[in-house]
């Protein structure tokens, strides 16, 4: 079935997909997004449950997976010691996030002119700024401004409360001399633009019953909804189409009644992230691009980048928050720049967890080896219970070719579309970062009291940033897309998630992510006239 | 392997008896242990997607054990459970974590453990604000961006 040919067609309804329509909505041009998923009801959210935390080991697992959701699509991710976890609906994965927002620094764009590594982005950090500022207002996050080893931060709301795990770590942090800062986070700490003030209702990245940690769903697409844009869901996109002169003529999309559709556009914008995006463009291939669309570079898919996460964590004799917070409190930059003395290139950041439910605590606890069965259980799980505290090193990654996202020959999604498949190892140097932030979390711990430490590096379902697979720079032969989003191949067809990103910095990239987004809309309004030149 | 969602009567009797050896009964603490009535019919009733996987590892404890797990004296149990643990994967895992996550939202269990009968929604908690001065020395301490050029 054809349908009418639209003026911007958008694929993917998440971080980015969201931001990008809002941005373009004032162009008044005919914009749709797609997305493979639906809107979410949040009075279906874990937290409103007495079982909210078994949720989180089937229906509400951040691994596609396990979850196995009809809206989710299979990833081969044997071959990679870190999975993929993500979410798909709209809003994506910002309805499963922790709402950590960091932003890259001002050297993480200069990565190859500071460190000799990697590369440079096209951009610098000067360029995104007043889309950070736009993109917090408009996702509202909370924080305190200030922060001397952090880019200068406006949020719109005061920090969290501190409650009873930061100050441990503070106190900590302050023995040795570290640095740490409250988070700047996207949960709303006062009543902010509709959505009502967060109420602790425990660990909010299996997304928030109240509505108080922002996820696109109830941010952007409201606003871009009103100002004229379309949203269609439960429509998965199988291929972009491309007419004789090389350029994208639309997409061929299954319906929610599994009827396969064409939807002509005049643009198309894909924002599927850092693995969806490279599967549709390889699935995208065709006799003029039969190596995927946009790929005459060859680096579609590749220098997958991730983030590997060192944890560390422990338990203390004061009480802690436990499940009665929202997951993350503080932060540190101590290692966020290069620093060869330790041994390794860049650096991470830190974050800070203020501890774990019940049954999370119990199940984690018991499978490290730390909760007896027997006897000796129950005061072993009393000691253990609303005392954790835990240190996490998000450490940079480095664009690798080998790592790479590419189509799995046997594996396929419910419509019978090529899956992806993951290949992965992490790096001599990622693990030298890793082994330094575990030993640094120890001190940290240990300065704080705990015992009984625990590791898990890397986390093992700790994929949640997927970065780097359509690189974009200057060069069409090192890049997918250039300085502005646009495919180098397809003069009409722009990437805007975090496939795009250079090197990855040692942040959580979601703030990054969407103020690139608008970015990027930003330059195509500003080149509407000669978009395709 | 069983085929189906459903345990067997043999696979309950097991369930029941490793899931007392895991967490039993506590005077002490005033707490049942997870092969109470309640806690197993919990089990049972929301095993879904996890069936397949716990009546895996309940076939894998049976094959050890040799007999029912309950007819095993105390010193042999005990051995059993641990092989039943070092060698039984995924599949014992998750019987282990099915078990923990039914037993830790009893209300009898949460009581005894200080933690109040209900959803976190909508009544949420209270987070005190804590004390900010604790950031002074991180503030005075200052510090810079590195420079990008």
């Amino acid at each position: 079935m054809k349908n009418d040919p639209v003026d911007v067609l958008i694929i993917g309804a998440g971080a980015s997909g969201a931001a990008v329509a809002w941005s373009l909505a004032d162009t008044k041009m005919h914009i749709l997004c797609l997305d493979q998923g639906g809107w979410m009801k949040p009075s279906e959210y874990p937290s409103t449950g007495r079982d909210w935390e078994a949720k989180f080991y089937g229906e509400w697992s951040s691994s596609p997976n396990i979850r196995k959701r009809p809206e989710d699509y299979p990833i081969n991710e044997e071959n990679s010691p870190i999975k993929v976890v993500n979410f798909n609906a709209v809003g994506g994965s910002t309805v499963m996030y922790t709402a950590h927002w960091p932003r890259l620094h001002p050297s993480d764009f200069k990565v190859r002119t500071l460190d000799g590594v990697a590369d440079d982005w096209p951009i610098d950090y000067d360029a995104l700024t007043p889309f950070f500022e736009e993109n917090d207002r408009m996702m509202g996050v909370s924080g305190l401004s200030g922060d001397p080893l952090s880019p200068l931060t406006h949020p719109p709301m005061p920090p969290q409360p501190l409650g009873l795990s930061s100050p441990i770590v503070a106190k900590a942090m302050n023995k040795l001399g570290w640095h740490w800062w409250p988070s700047d986070t996207t949960v709303a700490t006062t009543d902010y633009e509709g959505r009502a003030r967060c109420i602790n209702l425990g660990h909010c990245t299996p997304a928030c019953a109240q509505g108080a940690k922002s996820s696109t769903d109830i941010t952007y697409w409201p606003h871009a909804i009103r100002a004229g844009v379309e949203l269609k869901t439960h429509c998965r996109v199988r291929e972009i189409l491309t007419n004789e002169e090389g350029m994208a003529s639309g997409v061929v999309y299954y319906d929610k009644d599994g009827v396969e559709q064409f939807q002509p556009a005049e643009v198309v914008i894909i924002a599927c992230n850092g693995v969806g995006t490279p599967r549709l463009l390889l699935n995208s291939a065709s006799g003029k691009f039969p190596n995927g669309l946009a790929n005459s570079s060859g680096l579609v898919g590749k220098n997958l980048m991730f983030h590997p996460y060192a944890q560390i964590y422990g338990y203390v004799e004061e009480p802690t928050d436990s499940n009665r917070a929202p997951p993350t409190c503080l932060w540190s930059k101590e290692w966020y720049d290069t620093d060869l003395s330790r041994g390794f290139v860049r650096g991470y950041g830190v974050q800070f967890v203020r501890g774990a439910g019940p049954v999370f605590e119990a199940v984690s606890s018991e499978q490290k080896g730390i909760l007896p069965w027997g006897a000796d259980h129950h005061r072993v799980f009393r000691k253990l219970n609303g005392h954790r505290l835990g240190f996490s090193a998000i450490c940079e990654d480095l664009p690798e070719e080998h790592n790479r996202v590419t189509l799995d020959s046997v594996l396929k999604d419910s419509h019978g579309i090529p899956a992806p498949k993951i290949d992965y190892t992490i790096s001599e140097n990622s693990r030298k970062m890793m082994e330094h932030g575990l030993a640094r979390g120890r001190e940290v711990l240990e300065a704080a009291g705990a015992t009984d430490i625990c590791i898990n590096a890397p986390i093992p379902w700790g994929g949640w940033h997927l970065l780097g697979t359509a690189r974009m720079g200057t060069d069409p032969e090192r890049s997918v897309v250039n300085e502005w989003g646009r495919s180098h191949d397809v003069k009409n067809l722009f990437i805007v998630d975090g496939s795009i990103f250079v090197t990855s910095g040692g942040v959580n990239p979601t703030s990054t992510i969407q103020a690139l987004a608008l970015y990027i809309a930003d330059q195509m309004k500003q080149r509407l006239a000669n978009l395709f030149d | 392997m069983s085929d189906s969602n459903e345990l067997t009567s043999a696979q309950r009797d097991d369930l029941r008896t490793i899931a007392a050896m895991i967490v039993p009964a506590s005077d002490e603490y005033k707490v049942p242990g997870a092969d109470d009535p309640t806690i197993q019919a919990d089990i049972l009733s929301t095993l879904g997607r996890d069936a397949a996987l716990v009546a895996k590892a309940l076939d894998h404890l049976a094959k050890l054990a040799g007999k029912p797990l309950a007819a095993l004296d105390n010193a042999r149990r005990d051995a059993v459970a641990k092989e039943f643990r070092a060698s039984g994967g995924g599949a014992a895992a998750t019987l282990v974590r099915v078990v923990l996550q039914c037993y830790y939202r009893d209300d009898r269990v949460l009581r005894s453990l200080g933690l109040e009968l209900r959803a976190p929604f909508p009544k949420g908690y209270v987070l005190e604000d804590g004390d900010w001065s604790l950031l002074d020395p991180v503030k005075a301490r200052g510090g810079a961006l590195r420079r990008a050029p």
